[in-house]
């Protein structure tokens, strides 16, 4: 972003990255994929770079407000110093945080998930979508709770995922009775309680029930989670952890 | 006349002995923070209507919602024919609207039967998923003890007071064919209601002007006392829902699930920060405690949810943490707050008015281990029928132990540290946070 502003530049777009999709190996490849897709597409973007903080999500679900409305606060601080005013982001949980809990702060922009924004593209005819190797495969979307039942958006990732020319699949606990993957509310970062299951061991059972190729995601955390549920039943030759994003990159050899 | 006295008193005593719990429950739930909510009426309305009067969320489980809507609409519909009664009770009359409504009169009536045997059908399935079928969200062990026994006193109740109403009616359909019932014959030789003209020949067909005369005294003073023995149980029942839903879903949150509160406690002191000329929001004269250590700390309308909870488990059935053997269970904390409120109402009457510490508090009924497992999912919001957030008195209560107490889990203080120092809750330095573009 401090690039493209010395150079006189504004970006049609922000892209937060958020702090699984700069660090975990995993994650990245979900953000390459987005960069790919915002290449194609030819979309001025900026990133912040070392200037993006977390969001502040993980610690406000933990109750440390304190630390969230700082996060949030600096955030905003060098959001607003840049002028930003669209942002497209590959977690949910910046996602929510951003759209819900910052403009009380004095944070106000325009933010879509990358599913709604694909979506948007797909919809404007800038991007042309076709199945590539993933036609006809057998995929089941699971909600991530801050796009659905946080946020209501549930037909977006669907919509996309339906170009692909695949046979969308869906669990019984799916859209707003959705299962977490285990991982919101700070889960990520600590040990569960004493229990006799894991959750994403119960979300990936219930996934790998309806024998899918690949399971596709909306939410770095959830991807790990899946792909760890996956791993628990030794299926991982068989069904694939798949960000909707990846999806539309990789059969589109973008 | 003897008889219209003692319904009077019956008739206000139960009317005084209500009222005063009534503003007992209120006082209770004025004990929590006031909040305001934004003036959407249209909204609210819609709502409620939707939600409480319209049972919309409950025909998420077609099974229940039907077996409910009977016991519902019965409900709903009776109170028509409790005008009467009541009117029949203080004057001494007997079916009183029976020859100025007629044709209506009868058809008022016989659909309330068709509707109070639909309600005895769902009362027993009802008991029977409670009690044989033991389906899972009814057997949960947040209900052993008196949580059980007030559902199942309540069915039971429910069973009463139907076979009270066919009592009244059936025998009184035999004497009026008898041209002896007291209400006004109107030479049309049955009262025409639609089960108890057939049920009562059959039940009491046989029997003695005498005997017909006291089952029809005994169903119509056993039903006007269950009516009334039932309005003031509930004070002290989970079935506050059937007057509490409306409120609650009238005050539902109407905003994006995802939406956390923000503590403007919290923003008084993180906000000068950045801004010096930041206006403080909080009254710096009364310090607000930062999270929820007791019902005092929590809003009204957290207290309010807490009355309204009829226990029927569908949050806690639907929560991640719980159907994988945790603690936790959001239905518990709902009955926890209430328990925990009715305690501090109960210290409030005792020491003339003011809560007198008694060195207990939320956290002596809700556990660490509970609120620390929760996925902050939405799933237990989702699915409550009458609009209960429970997720509200976690995060609160979570807030409480991070701030106040600094008792997080040591992850998720090493998360903190990350997040403060690096800007991740990872232990990766913020200079490299670009890294992967240069991988591309």
């Amino acid at each position: 972003m401090a690039e493209m502003l010395a150079a006189g530049e504004t970006p049609e777009i922000l892209f937060w990255v958020g702090c699984s999709g700069s660090f975990d190996d995993r994650a990245k490849k979900i953000t390459k994929a987005i960069v790919r897709i915002l290449d194609h597409v030819k979309i001025k973007f900026a990133i912040l770079g070392t200037e993006e903080s977390c969001t502040g999500d993980p610690a406000k679900r933990a109750g440390n407000e304190f630390l969230f409305q700082m996060q949030a606060m600096q955030n905003i601080s060098v959001m607003n110093g840049y002028g930003i005013k669209k942002i497209v982001t590959g977690c949910p949980h910046c996602f929510n945080t951003i759209k819900n809990e910052y403009p009380s702060l004095g944070g106000n922009y325009e933010i879509v998930h990358h599913t709604q924004l694909v979506q948007e593209l797909i919809d404007q005819g800038r991007l042309k979508v076709q199945g590539g190797a993933f036609k006809g495969k057998k995929i089941v979307f699971h909600d991530p709770c801050y796009l659905g039942r946080g946020n209501d958006i549930y037909e977006a990732p669907r919509d996309v995922i339906r170009k692909l020319d695949v046979e969308l699949a869906e669990m019984k606990r799916s859209r707003a009775k959705g299962l977490c993957c285990g991982a919101g509310g700070a889960q990520m970062f600590k040990e569960a309680e004493p229990g006799n299951k894991e959750v994403n061991v119960e979300r990936a059972e219930e996934a790998l029930a309806l024998n899918p190729d690949v399971i596709a995601v909306g939410c770095p955390f959830c991807n790990t989670m899946m792909t760890d549920g996956v791993k628990h039943f030794n299926k991982e030759d068989k069904t694939k952890v798949l960000d909707v994003a990846e999806l539309i990159a990789n059969a589109n050899d973008l | 006349m003897i008889s219209s006295v003692i319904f009077c008193i019956l008739l206000t005593g139960a009317g005084v002995f209500f009222a005063i719990n009534v503003k007992k429950i209120r006082r209770n739930i004025l004990i929590g923070r006031d909040v305001v909510f934004p003036d959407e009426k249209p909204k609210r309305l819609r709502t409620m209507l939707l939600v409480a009067f319209g049972q919309q969320k409950m025909f998420a489980q077609p099974i229940p919602a039907i077996l409910h809507l009977f016991l519902y609409a019965a409900f709903i519909i009776t109170q028509i024919e409790l005008i009467e009664i009541i009117f029949d009770g203080v004057s001494g009359s007997h079916r009183a609207f029976r020859p100025s409504l007629h044709g209506f009169y009868t058809f008022m009536v016989s659909f309330i039967e068709i509707l109070s045997v639909l309600a005895f059908i769902g009362t027993l399935a009802f008991l029977s998923r409670r009690n044989l079928l033991k389906v899972p969200r009814l057997v949960k062990s947040e209900l052993n003890g008196w949580p059980k026994l007030d559902a199942n006193l309540i069915l039971f109740g429910e069973l009463t007071l139907i076979c009270f109403i066919f009592m009244m009616n059936g025998a009184d359909e035999v004497l009026y064919t008898r041209n002896i019932s007291h209400a006004a014959n109107l030479g049309d030789g049955s009262l025409g209601l639609s089960i108890s003209r057939h049920l009562g020949p059959v039940l009491f067909g046989g029997m003695s002007d005498h005997s017909l005369y006291t089952i029809e005294r005994v169903g119509w003073w056993g039903h006007i006392m269950m009516v009334l023995g039932f309005l003031n149980y509930l004070p002290f029942s989970k079935h506050l829902h059937i007057v509490l839903g409306f409120p609650n879903t009238y005050f539902s949150n109407l905003q994006k699930k995802g939406k956390f509160a923000t503590l403007d406690s919290v923003t008084d002191v993180v906000a000068p920060n950045f801004d010096p000329a930041y206006v403080a929001k909080t009254d710096p004269d009364h310090p607000q405690k930062f999270g929820v250590k007791d019902v005092q700390d929590l809003t009204w309308k957290n207290l309010l949810d807490a009355y309204t909870c009829t226990e029927c488990g569908r949050c806690t059935s639907a929560c991640p943490q719980n159907m994988t053997g945790k603690k936790l269970s959001p239905r518990k904390i709902m009955m926890d707050t209430r328990d925990r409120l009715e305690e501090v109402g109960k210290n409030i009457d005792a020491n003339k008015g003011t809560f007198v510490d008694d060195g207990k508090s939320l956290f002596d009924y809700i556990s660490n281990e509970e609120l620390w497992a929760c996925n902050t999912c939405n799933a237990c919001v989702q699915e409550c029928p009458v609009n209960i957030d429970p997720l509200a008195i976690i995060m609160d209560m979570r807030r409480f132990l991070v701030m106040e107490q600094s008792q997080a889990p040591s992850e998720l203080n090493l998360m903190f540290s990350n997040t403060e120092n690096n800007g991740a809750p990872w232990q990766f330095s913020q200079s490299d946070r670009a890294n992967w573009s240069k991988e591309i």
